[in-house]
């Protein structure tokens, strides 16, 4: 099922930076969202596939009695899923509180620490 | 959402569901579960009960202050990997002892510690982040 | 445990930094008297150089070495010879009397203890400069005097010519710097040596090197920055806008001398060559014409001076260029007297200006009555400069003339250059000794009269001592000035100094010829100044203005730079590093071959089934997500696009992943819901078609390029080393059989510990988000704005009623 895989991916890949390419705050944040699941199954696939075998030795063996997924990716993406939730969030916040003190999601007009037209730096000593 | 049923049906079904993750939080170790699940089950139960009934009874119910629960989380994780080094093994090595309680042997073991530690950063941070997005005092 | 003569040594080379450390509180306490108290650092660092005196004098050469970054071969070491401690000497020994001399000149300004700090941060980077072994270490100590003569020349901040000055100063000799590492990498990577004392006893290993034109090239371009050698000498008057007293030590006495310094320590590896008997001759003798006639156009004690210390750093490089022995022992001889006398007159000069309140030569006339010690000083220092007996700068003038038309007459361009500039620099000497204290009475701004003990004994000392070698000029030649010549030349140099001319040849004639030639000058002076100025006017350009225009066209540039590549847009910087990230990702897979086959795509069966369909759900939700209208939907589309990943996970034997995702998903869409629903927009159009057909272009790419980099990583053999050891021993070793949950809180527990910190932090972060409050503050630009400030706590208990 790797390719199969591998074009979900693409699409989540293709999908999250094009909604990152937005003007909008919101659409952005989608973009993230849709990215950090692309990267984690990224890493999924990269440790190769194998069904329905967790990584869990049954009880009374010190080690499986037959082929399981691969655990370490699995250890990755475990963590990465709960930091990226955190991140998510945050960002959500960050971006609410950017349009209640400017009034706007539209990021060409969040400018207050690049302004349009700012002035040139001195040039004496 | 505020629903008589949903707001009756919340504490309880809050109350299983933090039950429920400390079961999923203490098999970890062998069957499918751990410290991140079981915080995220734990985090969710509150989550339902602020929506349900507002977020001043959760907070009352939690007594802490979540962020609070999430500090002594990462502290007690930190304090896991001290028993190693007294024994001079690296930080966060692996200790395991058995006491009997009522003559069953209970496994104790600083990773168990470590993963309780992961569990209370989860519940307290995340539930802190759901508290306060429902607050809605920032308004 | 005693210390070691080696740790000894080591602490006294780094006791001017711990000095400079305690300096600002000691003035505090002490106030400008503070200076007689810090000058017993540099005294004790000058006797224990002293002591060794005797030793190195009969070749033992001593060097400490500490090992400092052992992988790279770098160490911090020191190598005492003649030629370093002679300077090592010269400044530690002027070093005391600056910092007397400061604390006097400075009393009661409020940063004295600022500057006293500088000064010996500077003083501690020279020694290191001319001890320093290893090629690093001599780079850094380098650099550290570029930095402090940056500190120092901008002392007064508040002025704008200072700021330019020490602006200028610091780009020009650190450009040297970074030439002059680059030469020192050059020669580590194809000697594989880094210690000069081993370079320095390798022999040809340079010159044979094929690599031989561009060190020489980068060393000089290190040496001549630091030294002001025309054309780059033009920082040098700059720097006048220092302090007097860093004027008289960084810049006449000690640190532009470091270049030369440079080219005397490498001349035994790099000297003697075709190359190098051509260039620095013409640099140098370039350098010492340009800058005596420079030095005539002026009227400003210091700036006069200034000049003609370009002129003797020219002579200086002019005699190392020659490569003749005798040339060689001249060079040290005026290098020596020139630290002395000149370090003297700069003094003086700023005890005038201090007492008198101008150091313009034409308004000053008959100061010697008012200030009888510091004349004294003046002209018995200006003796020296002036080549006259029984001064050092007598012997050294003796000695270069002989070294250079004493054996042979081919080197008559460098004799007659050498008497030219000499002539002229009697000139200057003439006119700052002489003519402020002689002549007429002039009315002085400031009602002149004797300074402090501490502005005049650093000037009598030193000229003091200008006589006293010259005195006793045998012993100043077997201790100090042979083995220095020896450690440049590279043998063994037997040099007898007298004081009268052993026989009448050569040298005196030339000496007369000099002392001619600058009185003549003298008497015309203000001839000969209106001429050079003439000639200065019609030429219009200088290296000076060049420096402007070359900072204007930097910072034009950075505008434009800045402009283009940073303009405020968050699109253009996506669009940038999803391109970059797009080339990155298919030009390694073209240009290595490692584009992935065509795959075999899995048939539809009963046996995947479930595979297949949650995978189109899966993309079924990322379309709905791109096209949904409303927010609701596309946060609905989210979801489901979330649930089949977590499905997906479960197919593939990822319960715990499963699960995860599950709670998370759920959790985000009732956080993005509760956010969306305060958000007050209408629903946004989509974008344009052109942007959109631009955006997507890009974004597919990336998404592709990563897709297949993907692929082609599957089609690659697995290796599965780490994950058969964790499986192989979470059991055994651990005890755990969930073996992902075993990795992370047990094989992998610190990496967990850093990632539930990271939790903990954007928790706290949103938190601080959310209870910050709006006020209307007023923005740079103008107008009002609504900014959010922290909230302080009101009276809201932690699970208590928020009512």
């Amino acid at each position: 099922m790797e390719p199969v895989l591998c074009v979900l991916i693409t699409v989540l890949f293709s999908a999250s930076f094009y909604l990152m390419l937005s003007t909008h705050i919101i659409r952005v944040l989608l973009g993230v969202a849709l990215l950090s699941n692309g990267v984690n199954l990224l890493i999924f696939t990269a440790g190769r596939l194998l069904r329905e075998v967790p990584p869990i030795i049954a009880e009374g063996q010190m080690v499986p009695t037959m082929a399981t997924a691969n655990p370490l990716p699995q250890a990755l993406i475990l963590t990465a899923i709960v930091i990226s939730f955190s991140f998510f969030a945050f960002l959500l916040v960050l971006g609410f509180r950017a349009y209640q003190a400017l009034g706007t999601d539209d990021v060409n007009e969040m400018r207050v620490a690049e302004p349009e037209r700012e002035p040139e730096p001195p040039m004496g000593y | 959402m505020r629903t008589v049923i949903f707001r009756t049906i919340a504490p309880f079904l809050a109350a299983i569901m933090v039950l429920f993750s400390i079961f999923v939080l203490l098999r970890g170790h062998n069957e499918p579960g751990g410290g991140f699940i079981g915080g995220l089950i734990a985090a969710s139960a509150f989550a339902i009960y602020g929506i349900a009934s507002g977020v001043a009874p959760v907070r009352r119910a939690i007594y802490f202050h979540p962020m609070g629960i999430a500090g002594f989380g990462l502290f007690i994780a930190a304090v896991a990997g001290l028993p190693s080094m007294l024994k001079g093994v690296p930080f966060l090595t692996g200790m395991w002892t058995a006491i009997e309680v009522f003559e069953v042997k209970v496994d104790l073991s600083t990773p168990m510690l470590f993963d309780i530690g992961v569990y209370f950063v989860v519940v307290g941070a995340i539930t802190s982040i759901a508290l306060a997005l429902e607050e809605r005092e920032f308004d | 445990m005693g210390l070691s003569e080696h740790d000894l040594f080591l602490l006294a080379v780094l006791s001017p930094f711990a000095a400079a450390a305690v300096a600002p509180f000691v003035t505090r306490v002490l106030g400008h008297r503070a200076g007689w108290l810090l000058a017993l650092v540099p005294l004790g660092i000058f006797a224990l150089i002293a002591s060794h005196i005797g030793e190195v004098a009969h070749g033992g050469n001593t060097v400490v070495a500490y090992d400092w970054v052992p992988s790279y071969g770098i160490k911090l070491s020191y190598y005492l010879d003649g030629l370093s401690s002679l300077f090592a000497m010269l400044v530690s020994g002027i070093g005391v009397f600056i910092v007397i001399y400061s604390g006097g000149y400075l009393k009661g300004h409020r940063y004295l203890g600022r500057f006293l700090a500088f000064m010996l941060l500077f003083m501690g980077s020279m020694l290191g400069v001319v001890l320093a072994d290893n090629l690093i270490t001599l780079f850094i100590y380098w650099e550290l005097t570029s930095i402090t003569s940056f500190l120092l020349i901008g002392f007064d901040n508040n002025r704008e010519a200072s700021r330019r000055a020490a602006l200028q100063a610091l780009l020009v000799t650190g450009a040297g710097g970074l030439s002059l590492l680059a030469a020192f990498l050059l020669i580590s990577s194809t000697t594989g040596i880094t210690e000069m004392s081993v370079l320095n006893a390798s022999g040809d290993i340079l010159r044979d090197s094929a690599l031989y034109l561009p060190i020489f090239i980068l060393v000089l371009g290190g040496a001549f920055t630091k030294s002001a050698q025309f054309p780059m000498h033009f920082w040098l008057p700059n720097a006048m806008e220092a302090p007097t007293p860093v004027s008289a030590y960084l810049h006449s006495a000690t640190m532009v001398k470091a270049g030369v310094y440079l080219l005397m320590r490498m001349h035994p590896s790099l000297g003697g060559t075709e190359l190098w008997t051509t260039v620095l001759p013409i640099f140098g003798g370039v350098t010492l014409i340009a800058g005596t006639l420079l030095a005539v156009r002026q009227t400003d004690l210091k700036l006069m001076l200034a000049y003609t210390t370009v002129a003797s750093l020219g002579l200086l490089v002019m005699l190392t260029g020659t490569s003749i022995d005798a040339a060689i022992t001249g060079a040290v001889l005026y290098l020596f007297a020139h630290s002395l006398f000149k370090g003297g007159l700069f003094m003086v000069a700023g005890t005038i200006d201090h007492e008198a309140g101008t150091r313009d030569i034409t308004r000053l006339g008959g100061l010697g009555r008012a200030m009888p010690i510091t004349f004294f000083a003046a002209a018995l220092a200006g003796l020296s400069m002036s080549g006259l007996p029984p001064f050092i700068g007598f012997i050294a003038k003796e000695v270069l003339y002989d070294g250079t038309f004493g054996a042979t007459t081919d080197n008559w361009a460098v004799t007659a250059t050498a008497v030219a500039g000499n002539a002229l620099m009697l000139v200057i000497a003439a006119a700052v000794a002489l003519k402020p204290f002689t002549g007429e009475k002039v009315e002085t701004p400031k009602h002149a009269h004797e300074g402090p003990a501490s502005l005049w004994l650093g000037p009598l000392t030193l000229s003091l001592i200008g006589l006293g070698t010259a005195l006793f000029a045998h012993t100043t030649g077997e201790y100090l000035i042979g083995p220095m010549a020896a450690a440049i030349s590279g043998g063994t140099a037997e040099v007898e100094l007298h004081l009268i001319p052993a026989h009448f040849g050569a040298p005196v004639v030339l000496s007369m010829v000099t002392v001619a030639l600058g009185i003549a000058v003298f008497l015309m002076l203000d001839t000969a100044r209106g001429i050079v100025a003439g000639v200065l006017r019609a030429i219009g350009w200088g290296p000076d203005r060049g420096f402007d225009q070359v900072v204007r066209l930097i910072i034009r540039m950075a505008i434009v730079i800045t402009r283009v590549i940073q303009p405020g847009r968050m699109q253009t910087y996506m669009l940038v590093v999803f391109l970059f990230t797009a080339l990155a990702l298919f030009v390694p897979l073209f240009a290595y071959g490692e584009m992935p086959e065509w795959p075999e795509w899995p048939a539809l069966s009963g046996s995947n089934f479930y595979e297949w369909a949650i995978i189109a759900i899966a993309v079924l939700g990322v379309g709905a997500v791109l096209i949904a209208s409303t927010r609701l939907n596309a946060i609905v589309s989210l979801g489901i696009q979330g649930f089949a990943v977590a499905l997906i996970f479960m197919l593939f034997g990822a319960p715990d992943l499963s699960f995860t995702q599950f709670m998370v998903e759920t959790l985000s869409v009732v956080i993005l819901a509760l956010v969306m629903t305060r958000l007050d927009l209408g629903n946004h159009g989509h974008r344009p078609l052109p942007a959109m057909i631009r955006d997507g272009t890009v974004a597919v790419a990336v998404g592709v390029g990563l897709g297949l980099l993907l692929l082609s990583v599957t089609q690659w053999p697995f290796d599965a080393r780490l994950s058969e050891f964790f499986t192989a021993n979470s059991r055994a070793i651990a005890h755990g059989r969930n073996i992902v949950n075993v990795i992370i809180v047990d094989f992998r527990g610190l990496d967990t510990l850093g990632e539930i910190a990271v939790v903990m932090t954007t928790g706290l972060a949103i938190l601080a988000l959310i209870r910050i409050r709006t006020r209307k503050v007023e923005q740079y630009d103008g107008t009002k704005r609504e900014v959010r400030i922290a909230r302080t706590y009101s009276g809201e208990r932690w699970g208590g009623d928020v009512s």
